[in-house]
């Protein structure tokens, strides 16, 4: 655990002085709450007196049952914003593991680091928190900022609730961390292949795509982001999480590491 | 302290199917405190040795122990016990050089991280910079570091992969100096080079290596059974007869000229030398000079390099 501690504060103490890294972590999360609230706060005019229910598509007006129109048309415009959050927790560990992996290919900084008596778990352990845990907070942070914002840009009281519900907090608490995870263990893959950390983010960046079929499929009608497709999706992501694990564990091994990530 | 047998280590080859034999049958021992030299041209398979050695990759055939632990078996303790400069000082170039370190003193759970840490800056006199950036670091400095880090966990016996490529012969000669006082503290120390004379002033051993272990002796003990002893006499006018004259006599081993010069190979000049001197003066020579012949390292060890490429061709 200690030889994990000293790692994680290594990295952060290297990764953070990238300025790449510290808008990833810091700005960007920042702007992706601002971006929606501010998104909602224009339409609130335009949505409320309306009721164009031509704009909707028919799911998603059977999923509002009894619900005004308009703040149907909230709810359903928030939705849109729900993979923002699931996004975060996969581009942010990506970038902080690419430049790290990178990092340490060009300064030749693992060779004497895999002389010490630390394991090839501590050493990937310490890699993966290291991009995770930052990743994390900054999405729940920036979830945090979202939900207070809300109310402030006049979201009515079923688009809050519908903030607040199960499925928003199942997406945030439970599928970011399990993205993120899935993210830095691809990020580690891709990077320990490639030389420049702008690849190595370019190429583990394909990983948003699932994210992105989460987003048209719900504007085209054909998804509806509910409860019971969070958990079908963390579950998923649980079982893929424990392979690459597994298959991370046997694939980076040290005489690997050393002489095959140059 | 080090004990190889056999060490072996084949790599797979740049094209699919083909293999780079890197260490062939290496066998060889290291006492404790010795100073031991590991010379050879780039890629003769040092790098790769003290790899192995450090239990950093594993050999393909073979078995060694250092400090008593087999590598491959107690690897994790090798690693707790070896100190290692790599080829290439890998410090975090963004982090300053008490940072850097601090992760490995702590890395290897030195008990007092920040004791030794000010304890080996200064030592290497980088005190004054220890919250400067290693990135900002002189060649020679950074070297430095990575030498203070080898040593922060106090090895019994230490790894220097060529720790003086590279450097400036300012550099150099303050990293050779540094290298003599810790051969003073009765460390272990294997250091690899290509350069003949830091071998030659450093190390109470050399091994002369280039994939396979061609010759390991003292440098003193290298040049004598490579070439025995030999004296040049330097003479006015130089007869070809005298060369047989000169052979003949029962404790020569050889006798050649080279110009105006007879070279002569025998045992104790000291007390051969007047016999030989006395013969040619009764045949008539003018001696003008009498010195011994010695051989450089260099010149063993291009010998043993160019004979491994003849037979190689
Ligand atoms: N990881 C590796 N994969 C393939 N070949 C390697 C690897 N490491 C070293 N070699 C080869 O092994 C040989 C010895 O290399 P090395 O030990 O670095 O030599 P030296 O340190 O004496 O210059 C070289 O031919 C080198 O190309
Ligand atoms: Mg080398």
């Amino acid at each position: 655990m200690k030889h994990i501690r000293t790692l994680i504060a290594k990295e952060w103490a290297e990764v953070f002085q990238n300025r790449i890294v510290v808008f990833t972590v810091g700005a960007l999360p920042l702007l992706l709450a601002l971006l929606p609230l501010g998104i909602l706060l224009t339409m609130r005019g335009t949505t409320l007196g309306g009721g164009e229910t031509s704009d909707l598509p028919p799911s998603m007006i059977k999923a509002c049952g009894a619900i005004a129109i308009g703040d149907c048309f909230q709810i359903f415009l928030l939705n849109q914003f729900l993979p923002l959050f699931m996004m975060m927790p996969l581009f942010i560990p990506i970038a902080i593991a690419s430049y790290s992996i990178v990092g340490e290919k060009t300064t030749r900084s693992l060779e004497p680091l895999l002389a010490t008596p630390i394991t090839t778990e501590e050493l990937l352990a310490g890699k993966a928190l290291a991009a995770v845990i930052p990743a994390v907070l900054a999405t729940w942070g920036s979830f945090v900022i979202f939900l207070i914002g809300l109310p402030l840009v006049g979201a009515s009281s079923p688009a809050l609730l519908t903030a607040l519900s199960p499925t928003w907090f199942a997406a945030t608490l439970l599928i970011g961390p399990l993205v993120s995870v899935l993210a830095v263990i691809f990020a580690l893959m891709v990077s320990s292949r490639v030389n420049d950390p702008r690849v190595a983010e370019q190429i583990s960046g394909v990983l948003i795509v699932p994210v992105l079929g989460l987003v048209f499929g719900q504007l085209a009608g054909v998804l509806v982001l509910n409860l019971q497709l969070m958990l079908t999706v963390a579950a998923g992501l649980a079982v893929i999480d424990v392979i690459l694990v597994f298959f991370g564990a046997r694939l980076f091994q040290r005489e690997v590491i050393l002489t095959r990530w140059k | 302290m080090i004990t190889v047998e056999g060490l072996s280590k084949t790599f797979q080859g740049a094209t699919k199917g083909t293999v780079v034999q890197a260490v062939t049958d290496l066998s060889l021992n290291v006492a404790e405190g010795e100073v031991f030299g590991f010379l050879g041209p780039n890629g003769a398979g040092k790098t790769t040795t003290v790899r192995m050695l450090c239990a950093l990759i594993a050999p393909t055939r073979g078995r060694a122990a250092v400090n008593g632990h087999e590598v491959g078996r107690d690897d994790q303790a090798i690693r707790r016990t070896v100190g290692i400069l790599t080829e290439t000082p890998g410090l975090y170039d963004r982090l300053s050089a008490e940072a850097n370190l601090r992760v490995f003193a702590e890395l290897y759970d030195v008990p007092d991280p920040a004791a030794a840490v000010k304890r080996y800056l200064g030592l290497l006199g980088l005190w004054e910079r220890r919250h400067d950036a290693a990135g900002s670091f002189s060649k020679g400095m950074r070297q430095k570091l990575a030498i203070a880090r080898a040593l922060l966990h106090e090895p019994r016996v230490l790894f220097l992969d060529e720790p003086t490529s590279g450097l400036d012969p300012e550099a150099a000669r303050l990293v050779r100096e540094f290298i003599t006082e810790l051969r003073g503290e009765g460390r272990t120390i294997f250091l690899t080079t290509h350069n003949l004379d830091e071998a030659d002033r450093l190390c109470d051993r050399i091994g002369i290596f280039k994939t396979r272990l061609m010759a390991v002796d003292t440098p003193a003990a290298l040049r004598r059974t490579l070439y025995g002893r030999q004296v040049v006499f330097h003479l006015a006018r130089l007869d070809p007869a005298w060369v047989d004259a000169v052979a003949a006599l029962p404790t020569v081993q050889e006798a050649r000229a080279v110009d105006q010069r007879l070279i002569v190979r025998l045992e104790s000049p000291e007390e051969n030398n007047p016999v030989i001197l006395r013969r040619l003066i009764a045949l008539g020579a003018d001696v003008q000079f009498v010195g011994e012949l010695r051989h450089s390292l260099e010149d063993i060890y291009l010998r043993f390099v160019n004979h491994d490429a003849e037979a190689r061709s």
